[in-house]
């Protein structure tokens, strides 16, 4: 696939209200332009009732800039951010699964650990998870180191990101939602009680 | 700068604030007995939105509201049309003419899915609208029910907004948020799927509060006094200024404002399909129509100008065709309500986000009273090359086929420019748009962004519901009029009183035409064959009168506009007629083609 030399990957940051069926609102905005989403974590914010997604795409600015407007037009989403990499502070967490009895044999785990930044997260007689946080090429380091060894499963987290400019949203999400609370989420509560409702 | 405010490459960096009104509006109801069900809870919101008419059509989910219905008959019109996607293009119909929000009922599954073209034409189009779903039980939801189709998701990407309600407690909020939506800002289409279990759930219904304000929506951005400075200056120094408008003057109710800003700054103005009547077709400032099919000078000149204002309108790709040679030599100033809008297609070198009804006068204010006498010169010089290349014979044709303008000419002096035009889309569409005179707002009803066949003439029936006082022709090919013709059930049910001109060229006549021009006369599938429309019409016990003759012509629009209620007049044009002028796809809008 041939690459643009002005795209670049860039961190959009959106602040959202806690709705079903947002996710999606926000994910055909990509998908009607077939620009493929590399990394998507949506997770509650510091705030409750606030959500914060955080979206990896590459692309030139001009287009990502008018993604971001067209993201923060819709109805539940209060503001939206994108950054380049340079200007956020970002993270992805790997997991790694291996047999406990060949690593133990065969590698020399302590040192394993020591050059990869990675912690042993859970030790069973079966398997060991071992765990790394940092950027791709960090967490891709250990699955070469590990893969000798029988690596049983690997799974990596989508990015979360931090913009560096130090004035934040914080302060003004808090007062935001001090002064208009968050509604709560409206699930569908019969969805299990079928023998309960009448039907026709 | 305020949430949800734009930033642009013009616009300074500002601090973001987020900002909150001092009281909400909307208040929980309160924990006591039961006094409504959520279907009568839906009826009676829509009484308190002020709606007066639905357009709609019953099914098994959403039996509830209908049935609740039944009690509010004296106060609510319910308009049963023939198929779900003619019940939304008519409330579409009622809400361009009206300027208030079509509702539209439907029930689930096919009932749903055939409101989506509609929807994707009001989205495109800015149309206001309520569409109320009903769907299977909450809990029955994900299981392949019968009649269930993921309606939200089907409709996320053709709604403003859509919300599914499982509950008869969320019923109240839901709505006023629906109405709410629908209405303010840029307009568009909301889409309330309401499951049968919150439709026939007794609940305590409080007394019911219009929303006036969401969290997270801010509709109007905030107007920068030193934009419109900016773009007074820009204008006050031009030599060849230009001004093109689209719908949303007519949606901001902008009109006077419009006017006023024109006829002080003397800048000729050219509209867009879905602006035009926002200013008489007769006012001296009004020089034409933009685009594709628009008048050869507005497009010639857009080229040459060396400010372009563009009020309202969304420089779609029919209007400016190739972008990287659009008015590269004008500077661009751009009011737009929709911050998503400025520096979409077109570089702006000033944003002027806000309502055009408040920022108009601003800029007026600010503008010197001018005239542009050798620059109004130009405009005429094309005008009078288009009319004797192209619109002479059009309108006054000396050969023996009729011609679509020539029906357009007739009715206009027998219309005065008072009545509301609305056309499908096609050949008809373009001649209609160019050639029928407006003399008041609101009277240009068609699908201008979806380009939706099918549309005219279940439009025209709202749009009849929407302005009873005004007469309403809907001029329709003989291609579109057979994707709804049904509808022709809705009027003989009603008897509510369209005029339908089918100007019958016997072919998909635009499709021929670009196959005629851009593909070697390859007429492929696009001779459509038509029934006996006026027998069709008094099968629905509508009047009718088919014209092949120039000389019977005037009398049977005559005889079409005099007689009470509806009529169905074919006219049979010339089959091979093309649309001229044109700006060929791929070409620039100074490449554009007088024949």
């Amino acid at each position: 696939m041939s690459h643009q030399p002005d795209r670049q990957e860039y961190n959009i940051t959106a602040y959202t209200e806690n709705q079903v069926g947002l996710l999606n609102r926000i994910a055909i905005i990509f998908s009607r332009r077939k620009i493929n989403i590399e990394s998507l974590n949506v997770s509650p914010s510091e705030i409750e009732g606030i959500h914060r997604f955080n979206i990896v795409i590459t692309e030139t600015e001009e287009v990502v800039s008018k993604l971001a407007r067209q993201i923060e037009k819709q109805v539940e989403v209060l503001k939206v951010y994108y950054n380049t990499n340079a200007d956020v502070i970002w993270q992805e967490m790997a997991l790694y699964k291996v047999p406990t009895d060949v690593i133990a044999e065969k590698a020399s785990v302590e040192r394993l650990l020591r050059e990869n930044g990675a912690r042993a997260v859970v030790i069973r007689k079966d398997y060991t998870v071992f765990e790394t946080t940092g950027h791709r090429e960090e967490t891709d380091a250990l699955i070469k180191v590990l893969q000798p060894y029988g690596l049983i499963e690997f799974v990596r987290s989508a990015r979360i990101a931090i913009i560096k400019a130090s004035d934040g949203f914080n302060h003004k999400l808090r007062d935001f939602e001090r002064r208009e609370p968050s509604e709560d989420v409206a699930e569908n509560e019969f969805l299990n009680s079928r023998d309960a409702v009448f039907t026709m | 700068m305020l949430i949800n405010e734009p930033t642009t490459a013009t616009a300074e960096p500002e601090t973001t604030v987020l900002t909150a009104p001092e009281t909400t509006v909307l208040t929980a109801p309160e924990a006591t007995a039961p006094n409504s069900t959520g279907a009568e809870a839906v009826l009676n919101i829509l009484l308190a939105e002020g709606v007066d008419t639905i357009f709609g059509y019953p099914g098994g989910a959403i039996i509830p509201i209908y049935d609740a219905l039944y009690d509010f008959n004296d106060r609510l019109n319910h308009v049963l049309v023939r198929h779900e996607q003619g019940g939304i293009h008519a409330a579409q119909g009622y809400a361009r003419s009206s300027g208030r929000v079509g509702v539209v009922f439907a029930t689930s599954g096919p009932g749903a899915t055939n409101l989506v073209t509609g929807l994707a034409d009001a989205q495109i189009d800015s149309t206001p609208l309520v569409c109320i779903t009903g769907q299977v039980f909450a809990h029955l939801l994900g299981t392949d029910a019968f009649q269930e189709t993921d309606i939200i998701n089907i409709t996320t990407p053709v709604t403003k907004w859509n919300y599914q309600v499982t509950k008869a407690e969320e019923i109240p909020e839901a709505l006023a948020k629906a109405f709410y939506i629908a209405r303010s800002g840029r307009p568009g289409p909301v889409l309330i799927d309401i499951t049968k279990n919150a439709q026939l759930q007794a609940f305590h219904f409080a007394p019911y509060a219009p929303c006036t304000h969401i969290r997270s929506y801010r509709p109007v951005p905030i107007v920068r006094p030193e934009y419109i400075r900016e773009a007074a200056a820009l204008i006050n120094r031009a030599k060849k200024p230009f001004v093109l408008w689209g719908q949303g003057v007519v949606l901001g109710r902008a009109e006077a404002e419009f006017k006023a800003f024109i006829e002080k700054s003397g800048i000729p103005a050219a509209w867009t399909i879905l602006g035009a009547g926002a200013l008489p077709t007769d006012h001296p400032l009004n020089v034409g129509m933009l685009g594709m099919h628009g008048n050869y000078g507005p497009n010639v000149l857009t080229n040459e100008c060396d400010v372009l204002i563009a009020i309202g309108m969304r420089f779609d790709d029919r209007v400016t065709g190739r972008l990287d040679k659009y008015a590269k030599q004008a500077k661009v100033i751009h009011l737009d309500i929709d911050p998503t809008e400025i520096d979409k297609n077109v570089a702006v070198t000033v944003p002027v986000w806000g309502d055009c009804k408040e920022t108009l006068p601003l800029l007026t204010a600010l503008i010197e009273p001018k005239t542009h006498p050798e620059w109004h010169q130009r405009f005429q010089d094309y005008m009078a090359e288009e009319v004797s290349a192209v619109i002479n014979d059009e309108l006054f044709p000396t050969g023996e086929e009729l011609t679509m303008g020539e029906v357009l000419q007739q009715l206009n002096e027998l219309t005065g420019g008072e009545a509301i035009i609305v056309t499908d889309v096609g050949q008809h569409q373009m001649v209609a748009c160019r050639y029928a005179k407006f003399n008041h707002t609101r009277s240009n009803i068609t699908s201008g962004g979806l380009g939706t066949m099918g549309f005219a003439l279940p439009a025209a029936i709202g749009a009849k519901f929407g302005a009873p006082e005004r007469p309403v022709v809907a001029i329709i090919g003989d291609g579109g009029v057979q994707m709804t013709i049904q509808e022709l059930g809705t009027i003989m049910q009603t008897g509510v009183d369209v005029k339908i001109i089918i100007l019958n060229n016997r072919f998909l006549g635009m499709v021929r035409q670009w196959q005629e021009l851009f593909n070697s006369r390859r007429y492929s599938f696009v001779d459509i064959q038509s029934p006996d429309y006026v027998a069709v019409a008094a099968g629905y016990r509508i009047a009718g009168r088919r014209v092949e003759i120039r000389d019977e012509l005037q009398p049977a629009l005559r005889q079409m506009l005099e007689q009470p209620g509806s009529f169905l007049l074919e006219v049979l044009v010339a089959k091979e007629n093309n649309i001229f002028p044109m700006v060929p796809q791929g070409c620039s809008v100074a490449e554009i083609r007088l024949r």
